[in-house]
């Protein structure tokens, strides 16, 4: 997809009008992630119930790039277990770096694909990958992350 | 007369595609001239300078040091052993901060900067003042980018041993008032290092008329290859001063235990120099003045008008710095309401449009404009009114890629 393609279709509607930005109440996990080159600055709060992902949040600024991913990620961790999300942040990881290709594992990552382009984008991997690098390290270093 | 189309056919990648280069404070391109000198001396003058004692040896040492000399010439006709080669102004800074500051500075010693400063003319000053229990004190600007005499005066003091300023802004353009800075703060008994990155490729320098003791510059932004910079130090410092680095070249006599030290410029050049970036800077440097320094600042006002003029028609994007476009060093820095400037330059790069965005090393001024990061164009003497007037069009049309309406 071209760039501005991506933009129109996909970024805008997440970065303009998110679903997910705001502040939580009561969170149970919470850590900011920084890109510090460019000042992409998020921070994401997570409600975990039984071993499960209940709501994510996040507050926060940067490019299109980057708010557009976390809140499409959002959107894709709701719902999953801990260790199911932590596995979609390396497919989509894997799929930004351009190693993860197959139909099946990007239709596991469902609207967050869009952006698999951004693997011919170097300048704009950290801003994507952002949001999911933070929920990963908050969720595999829980101690960082405490309330 | 040659017109800015004949010196554009001197630089192949201008020629190249349709792509606008408008991030010429980050590096400038490189002419033809400066290409083929490079290559030239390695062809026909290739050994290791002021080593070997055969023709090749003479040839490449003469290369050099007439390269010095040109450099010498070039700042305001200082003496060659007061020009040391380095990599570029991060070096040449490091090279004063390590050797003139970390001998000089005490504890309770002031340093100060701007907060305009690039990282390259801070970090190194506060690598000193934490290790030597320094303070480092920052002159701040007004709006338009200016620092008052009243700010100089009041924060340069009996206390401070070195006043480090950049001669231009990389963000703002603006000339900050470096004679009478340097001359207020000698009367204070301090040292001052300008870092000329950013004035150099621009205007005629004088060291000597700006009275400074060490002045610093880049060869990559004014057409030299990357990898080759200069330092102009005051004699009686440079005299005094310790090796930066040391091993190879600088030596005068070595024993098992101890070495003495090479004469000026030597002393600051340790290993093989890197000749082919000092003939490239010597060219570059005949190539501007063929130019002519009145001619290049002409074409970057010209450019630059029409820049601030076409974006002051856009009423979503804020400018940076002076309202006045001579102001600016064909730097025009600036934000767009609701755009992120890292989409501002992807959306243009979609345009083959090349500017600058993020925080330009200079994180300190990004904090006191209160702007996270902003976009940057920056034009040079090669750059036309048409890719301007390409510019403002494409720039005019990100807002709607972004999904701000038409």
């Amino acid at each position: 997809m071209e760039l501005k393609q991506l933009y129109r279709e996909i970024v805008n509607e997440h970065n303009l009008h998110p679903v997910h930005k705001g502040k939580m109440e009561a969170p149970d996990l919470v850590l900011r992630g920084v890109n510090p080159s460019c000042g992409d600055d998020i921070t994401l709060s997570l409600k975990i119930v039984d071993g499960k992902i209940e709501d994510a949040m996040y507050e926060g600024s940067g490019c299109a790039i980057s708010q557009a991913s976390v809140d499409m990620m959002a959107d894709q961790i709701i719902g999953r277990t801990k260790e199911d999300a932590i596995k979609l942040a390396g497919t989509f990881m894997g799929m930004i770096k351009g190693e993860v290709t197959d139909e099946a594992s990007l239709e596991e990552l469902d609207e967050a694909a869009a952006l698999q382009d951004v693997a011919h984008m170097p300048a704009r991997v950290k801003c994507a990958v952002l949001g999911w690098h933070t929920m990963q390290e908050m969720l595999e270093n829980p101690e960082k992350a405490q309330q | 007369m040659s017109t800015v189309q004949d010196f554009r056919k001197d630089f192949d990648i201008l020629n190249s595609g349709d792509y606008i280069y408008f991030d010429n404070a980050a590096t400038s391109q490189r002419p033809r001239q400066v290409l083929d000198a490079i290559s030239e001396v390695y062809k026909t003058a290739n050994a290791n300078p002021l080593r070997g004692l055969y023709d090749w040896s003479v040839a490449a040492t003469d290369a050099y040091e007439s390269a010095r000399s040109t450099v010498a010439q070039f700042l305001g006709g200082v003496k060659s052993e007061e020009i040391i080669f380095t990599r570029n102004t991060t070096e040449s800074i490091n090279l004063v901060a390590y050797s003139y500051g970390m001998d000089n500075v005490e504890a309770g010693d002031e340093i100060v900067v701007t907060v305009m400063e690039h990282h390259s003319n801070l970090l190194p000053w506060q690598m000193v003042a934490k290790k030597k229990g320094a303070t480092l004190v920052f002159l701040e600007p007004d709006e338009e980018g200016v620092i008052s005499e009243a700010e100089y005066t009041s924060k340069i003091t009996d206390k401070t041993k070195i006043v480090a300023v950049g001669h231009v802004s990389n963000v703002m353009g603006i000339t900050n008032p470096v004679a009478e800075i340097a001359e207020y703060a000698h009367s204070k008994g301090a040292v001052v290092l300008a870092d000329g990155a950013q004035a150099a490729p621009h205007m005629q320098v004088n060291v000597r008329e700006l009275g400074v003791d060490f002045y610093a510059i880049s060869g990559h932004k004014m057409l030299a290859p990357m990898g080759i910079g200069a330092l102009y130090g005051r004699k009686d410092l440079l005299e005094k001063m310790s090796p930066f680095l040391t091993g190879g070249e600088m030596i005068e006599y070595v024993t098992r235990t101890d070495a003495t030290y090479a004469e000026l410029p030597h002393k600051f050049e340790a290993g093989t120099v890197n000749l082919g970036g000092a003939v490239g800077l010597a060219a570059a440097i005949k190539y501007l003045q063929n130019v002519g320094f009145d001619k290049i600042q002409e074409q970057e006002h010209r450019l630059t008008k029409l820049l601030m003029d076409g974006m002051a028609k856009m009423p979503y994007i804020k400018i940076y710095g002076s309202k006045d476009y001579t102001k600016h060093c064909g730097i025009v820095t600036f934000t767009m309401e609701g755009v992120h400037p890292h989409d501002i330059s992807s959306v243009l790069n979609d345009d083959h449009v090349c500017v600058r965005a993020g925080h330009h090393c200079a994180q300190p001024l990004m904090q006191f404009i209160g702007a996270g990061s902003t976009a940057r164009a920056s034009v040079y003497f090669y750059n036309t009114e048409e890719e301007v007037e390409r510019f403002l069009e494409k720039l005019s049309g990100v807002r709607e890629v972004m999904g701000y309406g038409a």
